[in-house]
């Protein structure tokens, strides 16, 4: 008798076809998951093989075999709200567990922005196009496995459609809170973001859990901005201790539109954020900003692609890692510069602060052009300025502190350019703890 | 004229076959193959134990296909001639007795090997396809106590020294081609440098590959005792053939206390036609290992030839402050390609090293650069500097670069920079503009942005190096 051995993705499949059967929907959305199913079958989790996935090992992941979350976290509004900035009290969407929890939410202030949930969207008469036509499209599941996974199950999320003109003035804030009680559920946060032309909105993506319990985040967010639209776009991420988070964003930018984001890591065992940004239409403008802090036991890894298609577009970017204990930061950024993408003014800087011996950072800035016409530069450094410690410990600042001190001036780099006061203080200060704790142990 | 019209066709004038018989043995690969070669050799059993050894290994190996930049067609490994003699008598007591035919070939390469002739200064080992015809000044440098010689006779005369040293830095495992090399090389140069003993003059080995089906497996061993110091140069052509043709050879240098080596090539293999015909395929493996205190190994590289070239010449500092250096200027016009660069790995401390690279791409060519520098955690106070820059000429090439950056622990300093610009108009306009024509400036600017590379090359190599960029460059820019 042949014995089948059961394959972990059998358990994604069985999955799969009861959260189908909970969760019918039209042709085209089931065409979508089927094929994104099918795609993962194929491609499974990412291995160390893969080039991309050189430095951040999921084998373990892979082998604890998180299943996607079905059931429904009891939550109050006051639970949610903990979690929201005075800036965002009423422009707070909430997605518990992946799912989009309008009774959570605070929605006062968003005026015509619109917020629904991204599977009602594909069948809202109202939206079905403009989701058909953006969903699933710049973060694409025919090589990435997790965004396969995550594109297969797309039962709820989040649709925000900032309509033409239309200026918001208060922050919008995406919170996702993940309480999932069980160990080893993976959750699976899908949003759609498209801004239409002349608009302008501040988008804070907040990740954050509820207990100490062992999760796999796995969400994708695609953002689409049309001509002329303006979007600044602050990411934090501050899962549990025990989590292993793994989030794509892409971008796809409009013609002379432009997109400022800020990525900030702080939390997860095990955090990789691949963002990338779609440079298609001349005249675009990008800041793809990041700060990771490591600390001990921690892994961070971030894939930065900025994909210049066109002539006329510029990028900057900035990431900066403080690596403490034996954490571990992974920083890979690559610059693409397409044939006849002419007049492209790419920069990309990478520095990196190892505060412990055992600590160790991998980096590889990428540059790819196949225009001449361009200018692009990019750098990546460590080490804190022997000089700039000596000028302190001449004023009398011991060298402990004069080390804390250059660390948090070198995260301020980034923290500083977040146009949104309270989650300004909040990173100051948790940079700040982290860098007491740190002088405490020192003694 | 457009920039990338200018990218001239001037004439590869390496490209002309010697007309001499050769001995050759018939094509393909197997374990007999590797019998006859050993045979052929006189060699050792030792000898064919290594050979055996790395090719069981190769045969376990696949293709490195997937990681670099590069595109070609699957080469057939048992269409290869691997291994192609010219015919002469056994023994050769002196240069008179080389066949003149050779010597008139090296000649016209501008590489005379009758010693009143010579390059003052400048020891040569010549070798043609598969083995080493004539190495001058082998004599005086005797007196010296460096042993300079063809590897074959180094085998014969120095078999402790080879068994000590050979694969040390480079095991017969280490790669795909290099394995494959391990398995078949058929010559190349031995150069040994007694403890305290400043090598008199340059020593250099210049490669011809003649033969259209054969290819080129030479390796180079390079040992520098405690406290010594010698410069070595490499220096390559080929005739022009419409067939690729496979070049994989491995360089390992060896220095110990105090000791430096500076290692310098000009590559100017046949690079293939306009449209991307022919040209050598030049699948390379270099390393160094800084095994002593403060020893140092520099490599310095002109990349000009080649339709392929895939060649990371490295630095291993395992010594205490020992330093690694490498400074490289990698040019490819029409389909040429290349995926170049180095890799530093630290392990001692106060480790220090450098990298300069300069890639220039013209026509519809593809230049990356790919390197690694990492610091293990042992390594306090490592420090590396590492600067690369491009230059695109015309619209249809590409430069990249990847670099890969490892630190594991907290006390080095590791700085990466690069840039991707294009010859500026202001500054050929500036330079037009006092009456120095668009080809000269060009050249001028060019020369201007690998100064840092060329300074680092000794003397002649250093005239070589401009006049040959200025020769591939002609006609392509304005």
């Amino acid at each position: 008798m042949v014995t089948e051995l059961a394959k972990p993705q059998n358990n994604y499949q069985s999955a799969f076809q009861s959260m189908r059967k909970a969760k019918p929907s039209v042709a085209w959305v089931e065409l979508v998951r089927e094929s994104a199913m099918d795609r993962f079958e194929v491609l499974g989790y990412p291995t160390v093989k893969d080039e991309e996935w050189k430095y951040t090992n999921l084998a373990s992941a892979a082998k604890e075999n998180f299943l996607p979350l079905a059931v429904r976290a009891d939550l109050t509004v006051e639970d949610a709200n903990r979690f929201s900035y005075p800036e965002t009290a009423a422009s707070h969407v909430v997605l518990v567990n992946g799912e989009f929890r309008p009774e959570l939410s605070q929605t006062n202030d968003l005026g015509d922005v619109v917020v629904l949930d991204l599977f009602n969207a594909t069948t809202d008469a109202r939206y079905s196009k403009i989701v058909r036509d953006d969903l699933a499209r710049s973060a694409t599941y025919h090589d990435q496995g997790l965004t396969a996974l995550n594109t297969a199950f797309l039962q709820s999320g989040l649709f925000v459609l900032i309509p033409k003109n239309v200026a918001l003035k208060t922050p919008l804030q995406i919170t996702y809170i993940t309480d999932t009680g069980a160990s080893s559920q993976m959750t699976l946060p899908r949003v759609l973001v498209v801004a239409e032309e002349n608009s302008s909105a501040k988008l804070i993506e907040s990740f954050v859990a509820r207990g100490e319990q062992s999760y796999f985040t796995n969400s994708v967010v695609e953002v689409v901005l049309k001509d002329g639209a303006r979007l600044q776009h602050v990411r934090l991420q501050r899962e549990g201790r025990n989590a292993i988070h793994v989030g794509t964003t892409s971008a796809e930018l409009g013609k002379g539109s432009s997109y400022n984001s800020t990525a900030i890591n702080l939390g997860a065992k095990l955090a990789r954020h691949d963002v990338s940004v779609v440079m298609d239409h001349e005249g675009s403008e990008c800041w793809v900003d990041g700060l990771y802090v490591v600390g001990p036991d921690q892994h961070s890894d971030t894939h930065s692609l900025i994909d210049h298609k066109v002539p006329y577009c510029n990028s900057h970017q900035l990431y900066k890692g403080i690596l403490d204990g034996n954490g571990r930061a992974v920083f890979n950024g690559k610059v693409f510069v397409r044939e006849g993408a002419q007049k492209t003014d790419a920069l990309q800087t990478n520095k990196n602060l190892l505060l412990s011996p055992q600590a160790r950072v991998d980096t590889k800035p990428q540059l790819e052009i196949y225009a001449d016409d361009v200018k692009c530069a990019h750098g990546a450094v460590g080490q804190l300025d022997q000089d700039e410690l000596f000028y302190l410990q001449a004023r009398g600042i011991n060298p402990d502190l004069g080390k804390s001190l250059l660390t948090y001036g070198f995260a301020e780099e980034v923290i500083g350019k977040i146009e949104i006061e309270s989650i300004r203080k909040e990173l100051d200060e948790a940079v700040m703890n982290q860098l007491h704790a740190r002088l405490e142990v020192q003694g | 004229m457009s920039t990338a019209e200018f990218l001239g066709n001037k004439e590869y004038k390496y490209g002309f076959v010697t007309d001499i018989e050769s001995d050759v043995i018939p094509r393909g690969l197997t374990e007999d193959t590797i019998h006859v070669i050993s045979q052929k050799k006189n060699e050792p059993a030792w000898m064919l134990e290594f050979r055996l050894k790395a090719y069981r290994h190769w045969l376990t190996m696949t293709e490195p296909k997937h990681w670099p930049n590069l595109k070609y067609p699957t080469i057939d490994y048992q269409d290869i001639i691997y291994y192609s003699a010219p015919k002469q008598k056994p023994t050769l007591a002196s240069l008179d007795e080389v066949d003149p035919e050779l010597l008139k070939t090296f000649e016209k390469l501008g590489i005379p090997l009758t010693e009143q002739k010579q390059l003052a200064g400048v020891a040569v080992d010549a070798v043609f396809d598969s083995v080493s015809v004539a190495t001058t000044y082998k004599e005086k440098l005797k007196k010296h106590g460096v042993i300079f010689c063809s590897f074959t006779e180094a085998i014969k005369d120095y078999p402790e020294l080879i068994q000590k040293y050979l694969g040390s830095v480079v095991p017969t495992n280490d790669n795909f081609f290099a394995a494959l090399n391990s398995a078949v090389f058929s010559d190349g140069s031995f150069c040994f440098i007694p403890k305290g003993v400043r090598c008199p003059m340059e020593l250099s080995t210049y490669f011809r590959i003649n033969n259209s089906e054969s290819g080129q497996f030479e390796r180079t061993l390079i040992v520098a005792e405690e406290g010594s110091h010698v410069s070595y140069l490499e220096g390559c052509t080929a005739p022009k053939f419409d067939k690729n043709q496979l070049h994989a050879a491995v360089v390992e240098l060896i220095a110990l206390d105090d000791a430096q080596i500076k290692y310098s090539t000009v590559q100017n293999w046949y690079a293939g036609d306009e449209e991307g015909r022919g040209g050598i395929y030049n699948f390379v493996t270099k390393r160094g290992k800084c095994a002593g205190r403060n020893s140092k190994i520099s490599w310095t590289q002109v990349e000009t030839g080649s339709a392929i070239t895939w060649k990371y010449p490295s630095c291993i500092l395992q010594g205490d402050n020992s330093i690694g250096e490498f400074y490289s200027v990698a040019l490819t016009n029409h389909a040429q390609q290349a995926d170049t660069g180095t890799k530093m790995i630290h392990l001692g401390k106060n480790t220090r090293s450098t990298i300069i690279s300069k890639g220039i791409a013209a026509g519809r060519s593809n230049n990356s650069y790919r390197g690694l520098v990492k610091v293990m955690p042992k390594a306090e106070n490592a420090r590396n500097y590492t600067q690369c820059d491009s230059m695109l000429i015309g619209s249809s090439s590409g430069a990249n670069t990847f670099p890969y950056i490892e630190v594991m622990n907290d006390s080095s300093s590791v700085e990466h920079e690069a840039s991707t610009s294009k010859i500026s108009e202001e500054q050929l306009f500036y330079l037009q503009q006092r009456g120095i024509s668009s080809e000269d400036a060009v050249s001028l600017i060019i020369n201007g942005f690998c100064k840092d590379v060329f300074l680092q090359l000794p003397m002649e190599f250093a005239v070589e190096a401009t006049r040959l960029l200025g020769l591939k460059l002609e006609g392509s820019v304005g």
